[in-house]
């Protein structure tokens, strides 16, 4: 791989001739590529800042392959006689190669190699390097990567590149792409026609990055030339006005994000809480063994299968944690609440002390740190929407999946036997048993029902937070929030409940801080309830007739 | 050096006059009994059950190689569960109750502000292992964490300087207690005397386990983009890091465009995470577990074969705990007694070879000095040590850059002998 990135490298620079340099006088530049090999190594941050500089320009296609290395942090100096080599962490060991030919070198301990560090600075100065070079690469998908770092990181040398690169690109694309980061490198530029001209180009941007590149040229201390200042500070403002519309947007979205999660963790409780009227303050530990299941299946995912099974573990997890959590549930149902139907604060105690034992029982199996539960692939990153707001893919697919469990939980209720039989004992006990219900049968399935949804939010839950004992804790407060802001005993309350409330607190947050958000989301609740005490969607049921 | 000897003789005798015969509570049989003093359950349990567990490890060691004063040493662990006022009780208890010589223990500033008074009412002597906001000096506590100006400080130092990129805007983001408020504090008087002004400065507090920091990433995007480099400081604490990290490497928020530099998130704190999107953002500490030295290598060495985990991880307050323990030891052996006043004593000036490297030393103001290191992630959950400082750092009780405290002296030695005074208390001894 190593050698053919060398060899393309190497047909660049021959096609394109980016190195005048290496054209003209060979030995002279073979002196200046071997200072700029001593370069990198110094321990003075300048020089090997100036190093990097010197290997990008002169297109020596070795500089490439070292470049990369050192920018992966695997380059280091052989002490025994200065150098350079490629070494891989094996222990404490490093195992060596040659970073040119890749021909291997041995083993050495961790005494025998210098590492060169690269910080921050050096790793973008190497980005910008290596972009520089890219843009040549017959690769569309290379060229577009490089494109994007162009943008981030203007320079002279930057703009030398794009224009070399322009005369030789087709793809109407990049070559916009192209345009866009020539302009931003010409921001800088002395001539002030240039700078007006990259002004005029960024005028009907809406990015937060072109409005950071425009900044310094609004400002008397940075921009001389008033006619440029003016011509800046109207872009930005128009800028400007784009990106506080997108903000609109963002703040929506994150609170229906919020509003997502919100849902997830009261949708069991709905039904526990909702339908049947337990008080049940071990809804969070239900969430909480989800979590734990995932985290479980995760691990056998890791030990028996091979990794590329890996990222569909959450899949598998789904359904096992739903039925764990339902099992629990039922067990807890037969065990204990049944016998406390009607007195709600014994419940309340009842399966207070039950979350604490579920609590310390998560503790004693799997330690009080925090669990890792990975990401899968797909539901890492996420996507540029417009004017930097990204949507991640993880909230994303938790909004979706939020909104398909109301619907099939809703789809229950309506259309099944189970669901018909379930309403029918919330509306009237006597009746349904009198029509030949088993209704203690379908309280314990009930609360499975709602502890098995529980669980299977805290699969979804898992991929936002920690995996601790302590979970559930996090997420109580605020599902009895939303199902009694809701209306207990409804679901359409429940999901108006979690979505405002979520809305609210994400466009409160900008200007109050998340703190003073929540507090004023709860007096507005407090309030709210004075007004209402059923919620926003009062139900007849046995909830409310306690 | 002799000076300091000097003034830790004159004290002691001064202490030893004044000593009740308390002195003589601790037995002179049976075992020696050090306080554990570290949560094992509840939302501190993450962090705080490593360091029971490496001062357990070390008191094996030390028994292993004959004890202290002849004697075996025997610690007592009990569980004040991160509830603060249990932390008074519990500490009550070991001192009361046990007869402790020392205590190990408390992470969270406000835990340690819960035993000071028992402390300092029972005269017991604590080692406190954390980095902290530092304005604080009893003579009851030994600070082993760094202080902010063996932190924070430097850590900004370093992001305005050419090698860290150069910020000019800072974003201050914490969870909403006292550790952050202060550190914040002190960093904005640093900004403010560095030519920063307040309109490139942003804070920003979270509840404590705050999960959801879409708003707050989006926040400090829009606050980057003003065609200044901008940099985040984080004191966020505790378990909130894994959301907020998760978040930002979402958004695509790399090190090289925003770095984000961390005062409380070290190796332990990243085993929850996945690092290869991280690659780059930085913590300040005075230890890595990466930092490449003999000494350090056999602790990590000795604690893997103690946890039987080759995974376990080694961190920063556990290597103050190190230097604690190890220095109370020496102290105990220099004074023959584990009496409280004596070991004060001989505590000043003590020297131990830290895992750092470096070798810290204790001062009088009951503060180490202490290299300060930055580090950058690495996609392996460890730092890469990017820049560190050639020499130990005095530790600074009191920030000179919050105008009371610069005022204020910490100094248990003649003729201060006081942890937070304007004037000395004993500056008329010399003139008469």
């Amino acid at each position: 791989m190593l050698r053919l990135r060398t060899l393309i490298a190497l047909l660049i620079v021959a096609l394109v001739g980016l190195a005048p340099l290496a054209a003209t006088a060979a030995d002279g530049d073979e002196e200046v590529f071997q200072a700029a090999l001593k370069g990198i190594t110094a321990s003075s941050f300048e020089e090997q800042l100036a190093a990097i500089d010197t290997l990008a320009g002169l297109g020596d296609p070795r500089a490439v392959t070292l470049l990369r290395a050192l920018g992966g942090g695997m380059l280091q100096v052989r002490k025994s006689d200065g150098a350079l080599v490629v070494a891989e962490r094996d222990g404490r060991d490093y195992i060596l190669s040659d970073p040119f030919t890749g021909e291997a070198m041995g083993t050495v301990s961790r005494r025998d190699v210098d590492k060169i560090t690269v910080n921050n600075a050096l790793r973008g100065a190497i980005t910008a390097a290596l972009s520089r070079l890219a843009l040549f690469d017959p690769d569309v998908a290379k060229r577009r990567e490089a494109v994007a770092a162009a943008l981030k990181y203007p320079s002279p040398e930057m703009a030398t590149a794009l224009n070399k690169a322009l005369e030789a690109e087709e793809d109407a694309d990049l070559r916009r792409g192209m345009e866009r980061a020539l302009a931003a490198a010409r921001i800088s530029s002395p001539d002030k026609a240039e700078r007006l001209a990259a002004i005029e180009t960024f005028a009907g941007s809406s990015d937060p990055d072109i409005r950071s590149l425009l900044m310094p040229l609004q400002d008397e201390a940075t921009e001389s030339d008033p006619e440029v200042r003016t011509a800046a500070a109207e872009a930005i403002k128009r800028i400007d006005n784009r990106l506080a519309l997108f903000r609109l947007v963002g703040n929506l979205y994150q609170g229906i994000s919020l509003g997502s999660v919100l849902l997830l963790a009261a949708i069991g409780l709905a039904i526990t809480f909702g339908v049947m009227g337990v008080i049940n303050m071990a809804h969070g530990e239900m969430i909480m063994l989800g979590a734990y299941t995932t985290f479980v299946v995760q691990e056998v995912f890791v030990a028996a299968l091979p990794p590329a099974y890996l990222n569909y573990y959450l899949i598998v997890a789904l359904p096992v944690a739903f039925l764990v959590t339902a099992l629990v549930g039922a067990a807890l149902e037969r065990g204990v609440i049944r016998f406390l139907y009607g007195r709600p604060l014994e419940t309340l105690l009842a399966t207070w002390g039950v979350s604490l034992i579920l609590q310390q029982v998560v503790r004693s199996i799997f330690g009080a740190t925090n669990r890792r539960v990975a990401n899968p692939d797909w539901m890492t990153g996420g996507f540029e929407l417009v004017g930097g707001i990204v949507l991640t893919y993880n909230r994303l697919i938790i909004i979706v999946f939020a909104f398909a469990v109301l619907i099939a939980l809703a789809a229950l209720l309506r259309y099944s036997f189970f669901g018909l039989q379930m309403r029918a004992v919330t509306q009237s006990r006597g009746m349904a048993s009198a029509m030949g219900i088993v209704t203690g049968r379908i309280d314990a399935m009930t609360f499975a029902l709602g502890s098995g949804i529980a669980g299977a939010a805290g699969v979804a839950l898992s991929q936002i937070g920690n995996v601790s004992p302590n979970l559930g804790q996090t997420y109580i407060v605020d599902s009895f929030l939303v199902v009694v802001f809701g209306g207990v005993g409804s679901l359409w309350g429940t999901l108006v409940g979690a979505m405002s409330l979520g809305i609210v607190n994400k466009f409160l947050e900008p200007y109050s801080g998340a703190m003073l958000g929540k507090v004023l989301v709860l007096v507005f609740i407090i309030l709210f309830i004075q007004k209402r005490p059923r919620g926003l969607f009062a139900l007849r049921g046995r909830a409310a007739e306690m | 050096m002799k000076l300091l000897k000097r003034a830790a003789a004159v004290l002691a005798v001064a202490g030893l006059m004044g000593a009740s015969g308390e002195a003589a509570r601790a037995a002179d049989e049976g075992p020696i009994k050090i306080g554990v003093l570290h949560s094992l359950s509840g939302t501190m349990a993450i962090s705080e059950t490593t360091l029971k567990d490496a001062i357990l490890m070390m008191v094996d060691q030390l028994n292993a190689s004959g004890g202290l004063l002849g004697r075996e040493v025997e610690a007592v662990v009990v569980d004040p569960a991160s509830d603060w006022p249990l932390f008074a009780e519990k500490a009550r208890e070991l001192i009361e109750g046990e007869k402790v010589a020392a205590v190990f223990g408390c992470w969270t500033s406000v835990s340690r502000k819960s035993v000071l008074p028992v402390f300092e009412e029972l005269n017991g002597l604590l080692f406190y292992p954390v980095q902290y906001e530092g304005e604080e000096s009893s003579k009851n506590v030994f600070y082993t964490g760094a202080a902010p100006n063996q932190q924070a400080i430097p850590a900004v130092e370093y992001l305005m300087s050419a090698e860290g990129g150069s910020a000019e805007r800072f974003v201050l983001l914490g969870t909403d207690y006292v550790y952050p408020r202060t550190t914040n504090k002190i960093l904005r008087a640093f900004l403010h005397s560095k030519g920063v002004s307040d309109d490139d400065i942003m804070e920003n507090y979270t509840p404590f386990g705050h999960s959801d920091w879409q708003t707050i990433v989006a926040d400090v995007k829009a606050f980057a983009s003003a065609g200044k480099k901008t940099a985040v400081v984080s004191t966020i604490n505790g378990d909130a890091n894994v959301p907020f990290y998760k978040e930002l490497a979402n958004q695509g928020i790399s090190a090289t465009e925003i770095p984000v530099v961390a005062f409380s998130v070290g190796e332990e704190e990243l085993a929850g995470i996945d690092t290869s999107n991280l690659v780059g953002h930085l913590a300040s500490w005075n230890y890595f577990m990466s930092v490449d030295n003999d000494l350090n290598y056999a602790f990590i060495d000795k604690w893997w074969e103690y946890t039987g985990d080759k995974n376990r991880v080694t961190n920063d307050p556990m290597e103050a705990h190190y230097i604690g323990f190890n220095m109370w030891v020496q102290a105990v052996r220099q004074a023959g007694t584990t009496d409280v006043d004596a070991v004060r004593q001989a505590m000043y000036g003590q020297t131990v070879r830290s895992l750092s490297g470096y070798d810290v030393q204790m001062h009088t103001n009951h503060h180490l000095s202490k290299p300060v290191m930055i580090g950058e992630i690495q996609p392996d959950g460890q730092f890469e040590i990017v820049w560190q400082t050639e020499s130990p750092i005095v530790a600074q009780a009191w920030s000179p850059f919050i105008p009371e405290s610069a005022k204020l002296t910490a100094d248990w030695s003649y003729p201060w002998v006081c942890g937070n005074c304007t004037e000395p208390r004993y500056a008329d001894w010399f003139t008469n």
